[in-house]
């Protein structure tokens, strides 16, 4: 039986698809959580990957981002994330 | 394919299988030929895609054990018994077969030679395949960053790359947490705080951490560098999940 905590993941796994979506690695991209403020690199935050993908603040444990995917399109709800830092 | 040759966006690429190298008992490096590949970083995965004649679709991320080599693309996979990718990797792949893959994947997990040492690298099974990215490219820039690989396996014959190990002038801790073979007298537990407080630099020495493993792998590494007093920013992490 695998329990919750074995499928917790980290944004490491989120590089593929928003590599594909933006043409930018993400990875190592700061991003500020909008529940507690914390601000850490995407690779650093915890995925959860089942229908969806949930991303959780590390710190606090917020919800930051979630994705879904269907019929050819991709949702991504980013209310939970108060800033990402994108280089130039 | 327009708008990925000008943004450099990834995408879906046909990989085809030259070879097939068992390097355990449940573990084997496939080399892949991808045309256009373009080249990657030590530390980099890539994400596989199977497809079923129905059109279900599985995906899982691997990461690339080979150093940067024209298109050559090497993968470690560990066979995952009731995985839905893994099995189809290890025991099916045959060189000409072809699979779909996305990459190069990653700017956080990665290292160059060029960051320089010392260099603490802490695997949990095949989390050893980045790292051995990253050995091989130390090797090959003839980088003398200090190397201390602390790798935990099963058993002997469990141990990923282990007579390559040997040769590559680093130090290689190991500790098999399951079966040791007779007059084993290195480490025979999980990794924890007290190993890695015996083991690693002091945190004195600031060193650059990598640490990829399960996640309780993972999780538990992190928590033991922490204790010793390293510098979270030091430390970079990569899990990899309980489905394979």
């Amino acid at each position: 039986m695998t329990g919750v905590a074995e499928l917790r993941l980290d944004g490491n796994a989120l590089g593929g698809l928003l590599g594909e979506l933006f043409g930018v690695d993400l990875t190592a991209t700061p991003c500020t959580c909008g529940g507690c403020g914390a601000r850490e690199q995407m690779a650093c935050l915890d995925v959860y990957v089942g229908a969806g993908i949930i991303v959780r603040c590390c710190h606090c444990d917020a919800v930051m981002i979630r994705i879904v995917q269907g019929r050819g399109r991709t949702w991504l709800d980013l209310r939970g994330v108060a800033s990402l830092e994108l280089e130039e | 394919m327009a708008r990925a040759a000008v943004s450099g966006r990834l995408s879906w690429r046909v990989a085809d299988v030259l070879d097939v190298v068992s390097e355990t008992p449940r573990v084997k490096t496939i080399v892949f030929d991808v045309p256009g590949w373009p080249g990657h970083r030590a530390g980099q995965h890539v994400d596989i895609r199977l497809t079923a004649e129905d059109g279900y679709q599985a995906q899982r991320s691997y990461s690339i054990a080979s150093t940067p080599d024209g298109t050559l693309v090497e993968l470690t996979v560990e066979r995952l018994d009731d995985g839905e990718v893994s099995p189809y990797l290890t025991d099916e792949l045959r060189p000409g077969d072809q699979i779909e893959l996305r990459g190069p994947v990653g700017g956080y997990f990665v290292w160059e030679p060029t960051q320089g040492g010392p260099l603490l690298l802490v695997a949990g099974g095949s989390g050893v395949a980045p790292l051995m990215a990253m050995i091989r490219a130390r090797d090959a820039a003839r980088s003398d960053a200090e190397t201390l690989l602390l790798l935990s396996s099963r058993g002997w014959d469990d141990v990923i790359y282990r007579d390559e190990l040997e040769t590559l002038g680093l130090d290689v801790v190991h500790t098999l947490t399951r079966e040791q073979p007779p007059g084993w007298t290195g480490y025979s537990r999980r990794i924890d705080a007290e190993l890695l407080a015996e083991v690693a630099w002091p945190a004195s020495e600031s060193p650059r951490v990598y640490v990829c493993g399960s996640t309780r792998f993972v999780d538990a590494a992190a928590d033991g560098l922490l204790a010793l007093g390293y510098d979270a920013s030091w430390i970079r992490t990569e899990r990899f999940g309980a489905t394979g």
